[in-house]
């Protein structure tokens, strides 16, 4: 009973036998809000806690909501698992087009079903053959990989054997093994141009780095690919972002996990990984020049204040520093001290201070 | 002194005439589109009051016309008409009327009105008022053209006739004024006579626009508003002065038949203690009273607890016409009513009624439209100073279910009405426009305001369930059998049967028969769950052309004709099942249906119910 076919089946099944013994149809999920997540010392990540909420047919809301469920499901094990086929996110949202009262609103809809009865199964949407728009991320270092494709198997390396962009992640990362490495540690980037300014001044020989270009807030197939550098190659993992409530929240999706997905968190979450910058405390010891915060950014800090996966005392005391600077900086802002600014200097000494290098 | 001899030389009485000459605007004559409305509202008011007076349905008729520069007003009613002789000096006196010395509702009071029409008439255009009048069959119709001497506020007749008229009775007023027309805003005649039509239902009203155009507002009732009576004054709206008055004048030789008789409220027993707390003689002669006892007898009579003012002085609309009225102007979901009983301010006696239509053809996201009006009359301008629209302001109508942003008037599909009627109405002004914020009559509204919040919000609460059970309908009629279909689809298996599950969502009583076939014999089994929230007790028959056998729990038999009704009396608490079992032979060839009566239809799933009728 592992398989994706009877598990989705099994979901069916126990609405079926409740219109059959006369309870009202329902489903039971975990409530996915912020409250709701917990620490997990087993596997040092954010997963759901034990609030729950019942979707049942007492409302039209519910009622429709599971009507589509019952048609995804179809889609599902019908199409993608009986029929060996794959679709977008994106894809299964115009698929519904005509399952006229079972039709999705809007992508975010069927994004979320999806979601749903990968929480319920237990397993992940590439099990269902779900795969999302785009692709994942890029990756730049001392590492040779062999990546299994539709059109056969290839060995890579990541420096050599690839331009200035870097290997691409693809979206199902199991395809993907990793063969050597000399590398002595994983640095996860949020930005393009910094990704640039590292891979340019060699950053990755220098430091024996694994450069892994997050933008921004990092698909999933990135978090799981950064998942195993860390577990299989034994790598730290520092995660480079701007200094904004909106790049600590990246930060906590790479090592804490994220709420929308803490059913995922034990695949996708680094616990270890470390954040390298760029601090509240940066803005003041090297005078970065700043942007004032906006009100959604404030609101976005009171609430990080809040979120469980921010408790820590560091955080707590950067985000209310942040709050009382009022100011932000991205990481360019270290150009503003020279190109080599970031490489000669920042990074160094911030490696130094994680025990990193 | 010389200055003072000199002064004297230029002092003199000004008529008050020539006041509102200078001061029209007190007499809301202060812009030209208001001042047409205003013209029609005298000319209205009076033919209104002349109709209640004698008793007539009202059938008023009113056209205005582009006379060049100019615009030409007639309003031409069926009412008692004027005697001849008094026609001039009810057009062209100021302050001359019938109504000012009496104590009763009615709209006009001090005899301006329609005066200081023909005034701001003759002074923008210089021509005088033509009024036609007949007051029977028998007599000729008299035509008169005057003018106001405003110096002396006397009537100067221009030109006097008899003349032949299509009309058996009433009176028709022409009269040319400088002014401007605008159509399709709350400050227009339309809409001036449209409010005019909502509380005087028994009115019939023609309206011919300048372009041509004829609007009729029909008569909703024939029943003629209750007739209000004269009444005496009430001693708690009397003042020192008004009573040294009444005791130098009277035609009562004792103070004790003086108190009676010359006000409301007063009987033997009430006079004898006023007069003894005044420490004053009951047979005295009350034109002797000096000054110190004319002030003990005031203090006396104001500490005094009496009963109210009588109340047929009044003649409110009533909840049936505010009704009719508002439904006959409006298309809405839903009328609510209220008629306050009399209260007293300062004596006088006053009445507050108001109604509310709500839904309908009315504005959704604006602020609610707001309907006042005194004595019948509808009240146009300056709503923002107005008592009646404090007291809606002052409301939480969230509570009753409309909106407030920021306070302040509601906002939502409603029209309110406000109707107050008193011997005396308290305006702001003179050009009775808003009515003061005196306290007891912001008390009284604020209580109608509230009673008919409580109207909205319980028709809001079953529009609410109604709604609800449609959405629940759509659940079980369109959402649940597909969802039924598509699983028992998916999985292989049959489809189903949801009967239970529709009956959990509906809250209903479920009837389901479950029938198997047993040694050539047919066992039925008959679940009944009450799935609503209260105990429910009702009879289940199975009407079968056999007689049934091991009846459990057992039911009454009645033959009928070639079938048997098998009976069972049920009571069943909310939550809770009842199994009734029995069987047959097995050569039916096919089951009625189960029957119950005694229930709503509506609550019922999985039977036939037997209506009452």
């Amino acid at each position: 009973m592992h398989d994706p076919e009877s598990r989705l089946l099994g979901i069916a099944r126990s609405l079926y036998d409740q219109f059959r013994e006369g309870t009202v149809p329902h489903l039971v999920l975990p409530t996915r809000t912020k409250k709701n997540i917990e620490y997990s010392t087993e596997d040092d990540v954010w997963v759901y806690g034990d609030q729950e909420s019942v979707r049942s047919v007492k409302t039209i809301r519910g009622a429709k909501t599971l009507l589509k469920t019952v048609h995804l499901i179809d889609l599902l094990v019908t199409e993608h698992l009986r029929g060996n086929r794959a679709s977008t996110l994106r894809e299964i949202y115009y698929i519904s087009e005509n399952w006229d009262l079972a039709k999705f609103a809007e992508q975010a809809e069927s994004d979320r079903l999806i979601e749903d009865l990968e929480i319920i199964t237990g397993l992940q949407r590439e099990d269902f053959h779900v795969r999302p728009e785009e692709d994942g991320a890029a990756v730049f270092g001392p590492l040779r990989i062999r990546e299994r494709t539709r059109r056969g198997e290839r060995e890579i390396h990541c420096q050599e054997d690839i331009g200035e962009a870097g290997y691409q992640i693809p979206f199902n990362v199991d395809f993907v093994e990793f063969l050597e490495h000399d590398a002595r540690m994983v640095i996860a980037v949020e930005t393009g141009g910094m990704y640039a300014r590292l891979i340019e001044n060699g950053f990755d020989e220098e430091f024996d780095a694994i450069l892994v270009h997050l933008k921004g807030q990092p698909a999933r197939s990135t978090r799981r690919f950064i998942k195993r550098l860390n577990t299989e190659l034994g790598l730290p993992v520092a995660v480079f972002t701007d200094g904004d409530p909106w790049s600590y929240r990246i930060y906590a999706s790479v090592a804490y996990g994220a709420i929308k997905s803490a059913h995922l968190s034990e695949h996708l979450a680094t616990p270890d990984a470390k954040f390298l910058g760029v601090q509240p405390t940066d803005i003041v010891e090297y005078n970065l020049s700043t942007d004032r915060l906006t009100d959604r950014d404030l609101h976005a800090l009171r609430a990080e204040l809040t979120d469980p996966r921010f408790g820590s005392d560091y955080w707590q005391k950067q985000i209310q520093l942040q709050i009382d600077l009022k100011k932000k900086a991205e990481q360019q802002a270290f150009a503003g001290k020279g190109l080599d600014f970031v490489t000669k200097r920042y990074l160094p000494e911030r490696l130094s201070d994680l025990g990193m290098a | 002194m010389d200055t003072a001899e000199e002064l004297a030389k230029h002092q003199r009485s000004i008529s008050v005439a020539e006041f509102f000459e200078k001061n029209r605007q007190i007499l809301g004559f202060d812009s030209a589109p208001r001042a047409l409305i205003t013209c029609v509202k005298e000319a209205v008011d009076n033919s209104l009051d002349a109709c209640e007076d004698a008793g007539i349905l009202p059938d008023i008729f009113i056209q205005i016309r582009r006379a060049g520069e100019l615009y030409r007003v007639i309003v031409e009613d069926n009412g008692p008409g004027i005697v001849p002789s008094e026609i001039p000096r009810v057009f062209a006196k100021l302050l001359y009327g019938s109504r000012f010395h009496v104590l009763r509702q009615s709209r006009g009071q001090q005899g301006i009105g329609i005066s200081a029409a023909v005034l701001y008439s003759q002074l923008t255009t210089g021509k005088p008022t033509r009024i036609t009048s007949r007051t029977s069959p028998e007599r000729p119709a008299r035509y008169v053209e005057v003018m106001i001497n405003t110096a002396k506020n006397e009537p100067e007749i221009i030109r006097e006739e008899d003349i032949d008229w299509e009309r058996p009775r009433g009176t028709r007023v022409e009269l040319d004024i400088e002014g401007s027309y605008v159509r399709g805003r709350r400050q227009s005649v339309y809409s001036y006579l449209k409010n005019v039509a909502i509380v005087n239902p028994h009115a019939r009203i023609t309206f011919v626009e300048p372009d041509g155009s004829t609007e009729r507002f029909e008569r909703a009732t024939e029943l003629l508003p209750k007739r209000a009576y004269e009444i005496k004054p009430h001693p708690a709206g009397i003042e020192l002065g008004e009573l040294t008055k009444m005791l130098r004048y009277t035609e009562r030789r004792k103070l004790s038949s003086f108190l009676k008789e010359s006000f409301s409220s007063i009987g033997n027993i009430a006079a004898q203690e006023i007069i003894q707390n005044s420490g004053l003689d009951p047979s005295m002669d009350p034109r002797s009273l000096d000054y110190d006892q004319s002030r003990r007898l005031f203090e006396a009579l104001r500490r005094m607890k009496l009963k109210s003012p009588p109340v047929d002085c009044l003649s409110p609309i009533g909840e049936d016409l505010i009704r009719s009225g508002l439904a006959k102007e409006y298309r809405v979901d839903f009328i609510a009513t209220v008629s306050r009983p009399v209260s007293v301010y300062s004596g006088n006696p006053f009445v507050v009624e108001a109604g509310m239509g709500f839904g309908g053809e009315l504005d959704r996201n604006g602020r609610v439209e707001i309907l006042r009006f005194a004595n019948r009359v509808p009240l146009i301008y300056q709503q923002g100073a107005c008592a009646i629209t404090h007291a809606i302001e002052g409301v939480s109508w969230k509570s009753y279910g409309l909106d407030q942003p920021g306070g302040g008037l509601p906002v939502g599909p409603a029209v309110i009405l406000v109707h107050v009627a008193s011997t005396n109405i308290p305006f702001t002004s003179e050009s009775k426009d808003a009515v003061a914020d005196i306290p007891e009559i912001l008390t009284e509204m604020d209580l109608a305001m509230k009673e008919i919040g409580r109207k909205l919000r319980r028709f809001l609460a079953i529009q609410e369930t109604l709604s609800e059970r449609r959405e629940k309908e759509e659940i079980i009629g369109r959402i649940l059998p597909r969802m039924a279909d598509k699983l028992a689809d998916m999985l292989g298996l049959e489809r189903p049967d949801i009967s239970r599950v529709v009956a959990r969502i509906m809250g209903n009583i479920l009837v389901r028969r479950e029938i198997e076939q047993e040694d050539g014999r047919l066992r039925v089994c008959i679940e009944i769950e009450n799935n609503t929230s209260s105990q429910r007790s009702f009879k289940l028959h199975e009407i079968l052309p056999v007689e049934a056998e091991d009846l459990d729990p057992p039911a009454r038999r009645v033959a009928m004709g070639d079938r048997y009704d098998h009976q069972w009396k049920i009571a069943i608490r909310a939550g809770e099942k009842v199994i009734l079992r029995y069987a047959v032979k097995n050569h039916l060839q096919r089951m009625p249906e189960a029957v119950v009566e005694g229930l709503e239809p509506e609550i019922v799933t999985g039977a036939r119910v037997l209506s009452d009728a």
